[in-house]
């Protein structure tokens, strides 16, 4: 057992509102400069849809994340041929069109224009080249489309969908969107590390966090094309690579990530997770209906005497395995078996999870009116017994978070259910009764794990949501230099030192 | 691990994260929010780095409510956290800007003229200067000016306007003060110092509910967010929680989690039906169809078929349902008055206490609680929900109904408004013997149960089955809404089922999307009905929750003093917006009327010709609404010619006036808007877009007020329809001599203004900030100073009060007497008034000031003096205490210690300074019983006064309390509980109205002091609303919007529906550079899959939008998510950022309101009874905006 420790973010989509608060809070901490103006390390995508880039999950374009073949893993990218051709012209690299090209307005001409007859306006200019431009995409231009024709008919998660639902999905009784929040997953098995020919990528061993060193970093952009979520991001300004650093200058000081601090949907979940690297690649070496499985195998116990044990041998610091048992990643992700990996089939073992959303009832029309496609027998909450009848299809979010695997998704979906229906009686009816006992069995849940679910859904303060470790800054410090000339010294321009004769 | 999985360690080859550290590192945090026109009111901490604000995000140590409620952190929207790109952007207003025309002209004016008031005369009465630059607005030009410049030429304006036609053609707009109270105060207090309007926002917005008063007596009162969490079943209706409500939302996921069904009405998918259980796409405008089959049902199922006990008890108790109403006729007429009985004949205020039929003693009796008990002189201590009779105390049990032992039973009319019937249903009444002989009466329940259809085995009786298609079942709701009957009698049953088991924890959650239509009173009372009829309100968890701008001022007793300058004894002229804008901007000319889209019932309606603008003239004489310009000559010239004629004291100046009126040797301005003397003239525009996304006929505005370009093609119509009012057969355009606008930013309002001020942004100012979606006070504070030359408006107003005192001591260098004409007043003895209504002018009625017609009030003006008075709190507030629903709290002790804490000497006196915004909030937080323990303490002693309750209890705990300004600053701190609302609060418990009256039984502020079905106001009689009912939506052959770009353009006709948007607050954020971005980098316009296939219209395409108000050409967007026969554009536009040339009218395209018009309902200018008595954003017809109907076509290609 090789323990790690690792910092894991957790997104309930049944609470997400779809603000995109998260996304302008890194903007504006991180990605609100030249070169980086169409950067959005944290994204929110209505699905279904087509997200940003573009139809990011087609990798069959984009070429992203690992392929598992003849017992196997290699870099999809690299399959063809190899790395070093592709060095000088790579065409699975996503051009601006796949993003967008970023876009301000002339505002001041509404200051300086002169007495005319006609009303000035502010006419749209390219960020880039500072021209006037038509503005004809943006990093989310399918906001809120369910039911497009153009955006969410071409969600490539629907594969493997009937026609049918297909057709029901752009109409009254079955149309639906939900929100999916994307940063970069800082994944156990990343495909951009792995691609990098400068060796300009590293995990941080602390923490798992996936930085791209930008003094390393020499514009080969392989790992713009390697990383399947498309969240490596080429600076045409700095000719760098950047990507989500998970906010690591705010973990360090006991802080969530900006987007999470910001998620006003109080959806966001941040914890240490430990896992056992001996298990990697390993765990993403299995068929793809497995792959959620094997990855929780790989995340440990932190209450076990013997990973707590194998922690501390591999200098894991006592306040971590604290953490790692406060977690809220570990018991949704482990304990609880609610959060799953975004897309598994890539095989990056992404280390950011998704609490699947509930959604409305279908409906059929009936003559010309709408009716609630309930049965006649129904009781309360009868549409999350059969979750059939949810507007999301159980196929479609199989697809985005369990490489296909409705089963698990349906494990998930009943105990979010359960959970509602027992504080139902249990608010309304003062009383459980025999069928809510059925279900909570059902989902193989005590009244009790049905209380805590519940609490962490729905109660938790920013302290229990983010369960920060304490990283000890002055032992990394010290590393370098005594902490006590680091505090007299820090923030005085060690990048930048003053030169004679500026 | 294969070894290409890099994992490093080392901090020394790590030593490059520092770039990113770096970045990260900060010089400053400062708390501080956001004072746009939101509920949000989020604790912000903004970071300033170098000395320029960089981010922010959400603070989140919002103190925790009562256990097992959620958390508020962290609130903060996608809007909020992309302010600070305002900061430094290239839209920001720097410095002061004047149309060059303007300037030129002032130059030249004061080259020639030493005096700033006579340059400003000699441009404005020269008819081809004044046009010249009238015409030049919104079309460049701009010119920077040096302060001094801009504050004489306003303060010019303003002085020559008093001069010339007196103060009150001197108007100002600034919405919702609630986020920014002191930046509102500014202005209004300049004005009301001056006598100049205080325009209203919250009815022109149509975000008042009409319902509110009308069943509440209350303007708005709701719940905070975490009340939701409370809730068992939620009605989201009309209101898209994620898109408006958005750090509030997580609440309805969460109370999901805890065992809450969640309903979402909307006809489109929208983001909040996301959460939903059941989305039910009920046809746009239809709820109230609904609802209206939502109540047959519930009456049927849990009145009829068995008794609820709770419910029963509810009604009793809390509502209006067991008092007796007469109905001699064939349509139900006015509650029985108690003084028409023997016994009860001597009671004081006898005309306006009611009675209910006491099943103990037989006979009909008389409870405490009405407003007569109000308002009594003799015996206070009565006004109270006991059940007990008045006189003897003697202890009541109401009868609901008479239907198992009547006299006998009556066919009573019901007006089918949609069907065009009239139903003919059995009422049983029972005989009650009056001083005026035998009079049958029945009580409210009996009648609600004919209107909603409920058979009950009556004689006479039509039976009625849920398959019938006959109003109000579930088979006659579906051609309206579109919903299956099978649906709607689930939603019934679980809504009754939930409201039984939990004792009313069913809530409705509604907004805009429903207070937005015309009939939007209508919708309201419908649902209201469902949760009284659960006993829903008063709950915790319960209620009707509407959420549109209302922004509640939690310090309201304290900041009103102070924003309208009662302090010094003034009375402000406080206008309602829609009737200011409906006559001013002449869009009263446009239409023929309500008699054509708004039909009385048939004995009312013969007539089919009558207009809206003879309905407001005639509120207006009656002392309904208020109207400024009040006469056709100034104010201060008429109590001039008062004196000179020999009047002695104030009582014989209104004598005068009076008189003067009667003989009509005076007029009301509202008689002949058109006149030259009767026109605004100044408009000060601050915190708002009341050019732009206020303007509701916004194009009417460029013509009528402004004097510009304009897209208006529609032909005037009003001739032989309206008749009190005079007619002048060429409108005027170009109104107004100067337009002023404070801002941050260059708006829409801003780019047509004459004068643009730079106004500091809410980073850069002290202001205090509350809202009613949850109960804490949050500071604004300055991050930075104010940047550029910008300044908060506090301090700009006061710099422009500095100049005009500077020019008055030339031309108005003594006090002066000016009578203000008022309204009569809600929550005083006004409402009182008028037990019937009758005309003074007709002759029906004797012209009684503050009786049958408006009150005068005389005050002294001072304009040597403004500013002196502006920055120093006056005596009123020691005199005579702040005032609140109708409480007049004394708080001399606290105004002398603020004296002692912040003084200001003035003519050899210590007032309480208010010259810094940080004063002001002192003062407001110090005089206020939410905010000071004492002085809540001190109000509900008052209230146990008034209704002889025992409620100090209330006030002890927190007795010790008071909060200033540094103690908001460390932490948002949370409101006491306090009369001045209705909510109980104590021990963290969550917000939830009408609390206080249910529990404590405090009346309602209402003529039975409890909740009403019934409304007998003879308007409501006469247009049919005494009862909730059904009435269509107006179509497009009544709205006179359509027929000329019919003719000239053709095209598919649709519905436009302006819902708020994901990426503005109105229009603030919409073209800041982060929303553009996220969202389509304009305003795009959603079409339904199937209509824009018809109209041969892909994603993406531009298209333009129009009708005879005007156009908008934008971009498409297409969804089936959309329904079929609407068009979307989110509402709040700007003109200002990437509008094209629309290709059909040949000039720059407006914005969403440039295809809307003003149209007011004339019954919700009912006054001067009980409820129905006017108050400032409280009552009157509100500015609704969503019967409206466009064309929409394909624009090849966009050319700007």
């Amino acid at each position: 057992m090789n323990v790690r420790a690792h910092m894991s973010m957790l997104f309930h989509l049944d609470k997400c509102i779809g603000c995109h608060t998260c996304s302008i809070a890194c903007k504006n901490l991180w990605t609100d400069r030249k070169g980086a103006e169409y950067m959005w390390w944290n994204n929110v995508e209505t699905r279904p849809g087509t997200g940003y880039p573009v139809r990011w999950e087609d990798q069959k374009r984009f070429r992203g994340g690992w392929e598992f073949k003849d017992g196997k893993l290699r870099l999809r990218l690299h399959s063809r041929v190899t790395g070093l051709l592709k060095l000088f012209y790579n065409p699975s690299l996503p051009s601006l069109d796949d993003y967008y090209e970023p876009f301000t307005f002339r505002y001041q001409d509404l200051f300086n224009a002169p007495a005319s007859d006609e009303q000035p306006t502010a006419v749209p200019i390219s960020m880039v080249t500072g021209e006037p431009m038509e503005v004809q995409t943006g990093p989310n231009w399918d906001d809120d489309l369910g039911g497009s024709p153009v955006y969410a008919r071409n969600d490539p998660n629907l594969e493997g969908l009937s026609a049918e639902v297909r057709r029901q999905l752009g109409e009254l009784e079955r149309l639906v969107f939900n929100y999916l929040p994307r940063i970069c997953n800082h994944c156990l098995n990343p495909a951009c590390v792995a691609a990098c020919p400068s060796g300009a990528i590293y995990k941080r061993a602390e923490d798992g966090v996936v930085l791209v060193n930008e003094n390393k970093c020499r514009a080969w952009r392989m790992c713009v094309a390697a990383c399947p979520y498309k969240k490596v991001y080429y600076n045409w300004s700095t000719g760098k690579s950047e990507k989500c650093i998970l906010c690591f200058p705010r973990l360090e000081t006991g802080q969530a990530p900006a987007c999470a601090h910001s998620c006003v949907g109080r959806i966001r979940y941040m914890g240490v997770l430990l896992y056992d690297a001996d298990r990697i690649p390993g765990a993403a070496m299995v068929p793809d209906d497995q792959l959620v499985e094997s990855q929780r195998e790989a995340i440990l116990d932190p209450f076990d005497p013997a990973v707590i044990a194998a922690a501390k041998a591999n200098g894991i610091d006592e306040g971590w395995i604290k953490a790692a048992q406060d977690s809220p990643a570990y018991k949704f992700v482990k304990l609880w078996k609610l959060a799953l990996p975004l897309h598994p089939e890539f095989r990056t073992m992404a280390m950011m999870f998704y609490i699947p959303p509930l959604s409305p009832v279908i409906s059929v029309i009936e003559g010309e009116l709408y009716k609630l496609d309930l049965s006649s027998d129904q009781r309360d909450f009868e549409l999350f017994q059969r979750l059939d009848a949810a507007r999301l299809p159980i196929r479609y979010l199989a697809n985005l978070f369990t490489a296909g695997n409705e089963r698990i998704i349906r494990e998930v979906l009943t105990k979010l259910i359960a959970v509602r229906v027992y504080m139902r009686r249990k608010s309304v009816d003062g009383s459980l009764d025999d069928a809510t006992a059925e279900l909570l069995k059902q989902a193989g849940m005590t009244p009790e794990l049905a209380e805590d679910i519940y609490k962490l859904t729905t109660q938790p303060t920013q302290a229990e949501r983010f369960v920060i470790p304490p990283y000890h800054r002055e032992m990394a410090v010290e590393a370098l230099m005594d902490p006590l000339a680091h505090k007299g010294e820090a923030g005085l321009g060690y990048i930048q030192p003053p030169k004679r004769g500026e | 691990m294969k070894k290409w999985i890099n994992e490093i360690y080392s901090p020394a080859t790590r030593k490059w994260e520092e770039f990113y550290r770096n970045r990260f590192q900060h010089d400053k945090r400062v708390r501080t929010t956001h004072g746009v026109n939101c509920t949000g009111s989020c604790s912000w901490e903004v970071f300033v780095k170098d000395g320029i604000v960089t981010w922010e995000l959400q603070a989140t140590d919002y103190p925790q409510l009562e256990e097992g409620l959620p958390p508020y952190e962290p609130r903060g929207c996608q809007r909020g956290i992309s302010f600070s790109w305002y900061l430094y952007s290239p839209i920001r207003v720097k410095y002061p800007y004047a149309r060059g025309r303007l300037i030129d002209l002032w130059r030249e004016a004061r080259a020639h003229n030493a005096d700033p008031v006579a340059a400003w005369e000699s441009i404005v009465s020269d008819a081809l200067l004044r046009k010249s630059y009238q015409f030049a607005r919104g079309k460049g030009g701009f010119r920077r000016i040096t302060w001094d410049e801009a504050e004489e030429i306003i303060a010019a304006s303003v002085v020559y306007t008093i001069k010339k036609y007196g103060p009150d053609r001197v108007a100002g707009f600034s919405p919702i003060p609630a986020m920014s109270q002191i930046s509102y105060a500014s202005g209004s207090r300049f004005l009301s110092l001056l006598g100049g309007i205080v325009l209203s926002f919250y009815d022109w917005y149509s975000d008042l509910p009409p319902a509110s008063p009308e069943v509440w007596g209350e303007q708005t009162d709701v719940h905070e967010s975490a009340d939701w969490y409370n809730a068992r079943f939620i009605a989201v209706m009309g209101s898209n929680l994620n898109m408006t409500r958005t750090p509030d939302v997580h609440f309805v996921s969460e109370v999901r989690h805890a065992g809450a069904k969640l309903t979402v009405f909307s006809p489109d998918f929208s983001q909040v039906a996301k959460y939903a259980d059941y989305w039910i796409p009920v046809h746009a405008g239809q709820d109230g169809a609904f609802w209206m089959a939502v109540n047959h049902v519930l009456l049927k199922e849990f009145y009829v078929d068995r008794q609820v006990p709770y419910f029963q008890d509810y009604l009793k108790r809390y509502t209006d349902m067991p008092f007796l109403v007469r109905v001699e006729g064939e349509r139900p007429g006015k509650y029985l008055r108690a003084n028409r009985l023997a016994r009860y004949r001597d009671v004081e205020n006898g005309d306006w206490k009611l009675l209910v039929w006491d099943q103990k003693s037989g006979s009909a009796r008389m409870p405490k609680g009405t407003i007569g008990f109000r308002w009594a002189q003799k015996e206070p201590g009565k006004w109270n929900l006991e059940m007990r009779d008045g006189v003897n105390d003697e202890e009541l049990d109401p009868e609901l109904s008479f239907a198992s032992a009547y006299d006998d039973v009556r066919m009573a009319a019901c007006d089918d408004f949609a069907g065009g019937q009239t139903l003919w249903r059995p009422v049983p009444v029972r005989y009650v013997e009056t001083e005026e002989g035998r009079v049958p009466v029945a009580t409210v329940f009996d009648l609600a149960m004919a209107q909603f259809g409920v058979p009950r085995g009556l004689p006479g009786e039509i039976a009625v089955g849920y398959d019938d298609d006959v109003p109000y079942t579930p088979a006659w709701q579906e051609k309206f809404t579109g919903i299956h009957r099978d649906t709607l009698l689930r939603f019934a049953r679980e809504w009754g089922a939930n409201g039984e088991k939990t004792r009313g924890k069913n809530l409705v959650i509604i907004g805009a999307g429903a207070n937005h239509w015309y009939h939007n009173n209508l919708i309201y009372r419908a649902a209201i009905s469902a949760l009284m009829l659960t006993g829903s309100v008063g709950v915790n968890g319960g209620g009707l929750a509407h959420y549109v701008g209302q922004e509640k001022l939690a310090n309201q007793a304290s900041w009103s003093a102070i924003a309208f300058a009662s302090d010094w004894g003034v009375a402000s002229r406080q206008q309602n917006t829609p009737s200011f804008h409906y006559v001013h901007s002449d869009q009263w000319r446009y239409e023929r009327g309500f008699s054509v889209y708004d039909r009385l019932p048939a004995p009312y309606g013969a007539n089919g010709k009558e207009h809206t603008i003879d309905y407001e003239i005639r509120a207006v004489r009656r002392g309904w609404l208020p109207f400024y310009p009040q006469f056709n000559r100034s104010s201060l010239e008429v109590v001039r010619e008062a004196l000179a004629q020999g009047a002695k004291s104030d009582t014989e100046i209104i004598q005068y006036v009076v008189s003067q009126l009667r003989e009509k040797k005076l007029d009301f301005s509202v008689n002949d808007p058109d006149a030259p003397e009767n026109w605004p003239r100044v408009w000060l525009i601050w915190r708002g877009n009341a050019i732009g996304t206020s303007a509701k006929g916004h194009e009417y505005f460029l013509k009528h007020y402004l004097g510009t370009h304009t897209n208006v093609i529609a032909p005037e119509l009003a001739e032989g329809f309206a008749k009190e009012v005079a007619y002048h057969p060429q409108a005027p355009t170009g109104k107004l001599d100067l337009v002023v606008d404070l801002n941050f930013r260059m708006d829409t309002s801003a780019l047509y203004s004459d004068i643009v001020l730079p106004a500091a942004t809410w980073y850069e100012k002290d202001d205090l900030n509350t809202t009613d979606l949850h109960s804490f006070i949050n500071p604004m504070q300055a991050a930075v100073p104010p940047a550029w030359e910008s300044r908060s408006d506090w301090d700009i107003y006061k710099a422009i009060a500095r100049k005009v005192s500077e020019l008055a001591r030339t031309h108005l260098p003594e006090p002066i007497k000016d009578v203000v004409m008022l309204p009569l007043q809600h929550d005083t003895p006004d409402e009182l008034a008028q037990p019937e209504a009758r005309d003074w002018a007709a002759g029906e009625v004797e012209a009684i000031p503050g009786k049958t017609m408006p009150k005068f009030r005389v005050v002294e003006r001072n304009y040597a003096e403004l500013y002196e008075r502006m920055v120093s709190l006056g005596p009123g507030v020691e005199q005579h205490g702040v005032f609140a629903h109708g409480l007049a709290i004394p708080v001399k002790e606290e105004y002398q210690a603020l004296a002692a804490r912040q003084p200001r000497a003035y003519k050899g006196k210590i007032y309480p300074s208010l010259a810094e915004a940080r004063e002001v909030a002192e003062a407001i937080l110090a005089l206020d019983p939410v905010s000071n323990g004492e002085v809540a303490a001190r109000a509900f002693e008052l209230e146990e006064h008034k209704t002889g309750l025992k409620l100090a209890d209330l006030g002890e705990g927190q007795r010790d309390l008071r909060y200033s300004f540094s103690q908001i600053v460390a932490q948002p701190r949370r409101v006491l509980t306090a009369p001045t609302w209705s909510g109980i609060v104590n021990r963290g418990r969550a917000y939830s109205p009408f609390t206080l009256n249910v529990e404590r039984l405090v009346p309602w502020r209402t003529l039975t002091g409890r909740q009403h079905f019934y409304l007998d106001h003879e308007g409501y009689l006469q247009w049919g609303e005494a009862l909730p009912t059904y009435k269509p939506r107006p179509d497009h052959t009544m709205l006179d919007e359509t027929q000329r770009s019919l003719a000239l353009a053709q095209g598919k006709m649709l519905n436009f529906i302006t819902p708020h948007g994901k990426w503005s607050i109105h229009s603030t954020y919409s073209e800041n550079n982060r929303m553009m971005t996220l969202s389509r980098g304009g305003y795009p316009v959603w079409l339904n899959d199937k209509d824009a296939a018809e109209l041969g219209i892909h994603d993406n395409d531009w298209v333009e939008v129009y009708n005879d108000n005007g156009v908008f050409v934008q971009r498409a967007i297409v969804s089936a998510r959309i329904p079929s026969g609407t068009v979307f554009v989110y509402h709040a536009t700007e003109r200002t950022v990437g509008i094209p040339i629309s290709p059909l009218r040949g000039t720059r395209a407006g914005m969403n309101n440039s295809l809307t018009r003003a149209r007011l309902k004339p019954v919700l200018m009912s006054g001067g009874y009980a409820q129905f008595t006017y108050a400032f954003n409280y009552w009157g017809p509100t500015g609704v905006n969503r019967d409206t109907f466009v064309f929409v076509r394909k624009v090849e290609k966009p050319n700007y």
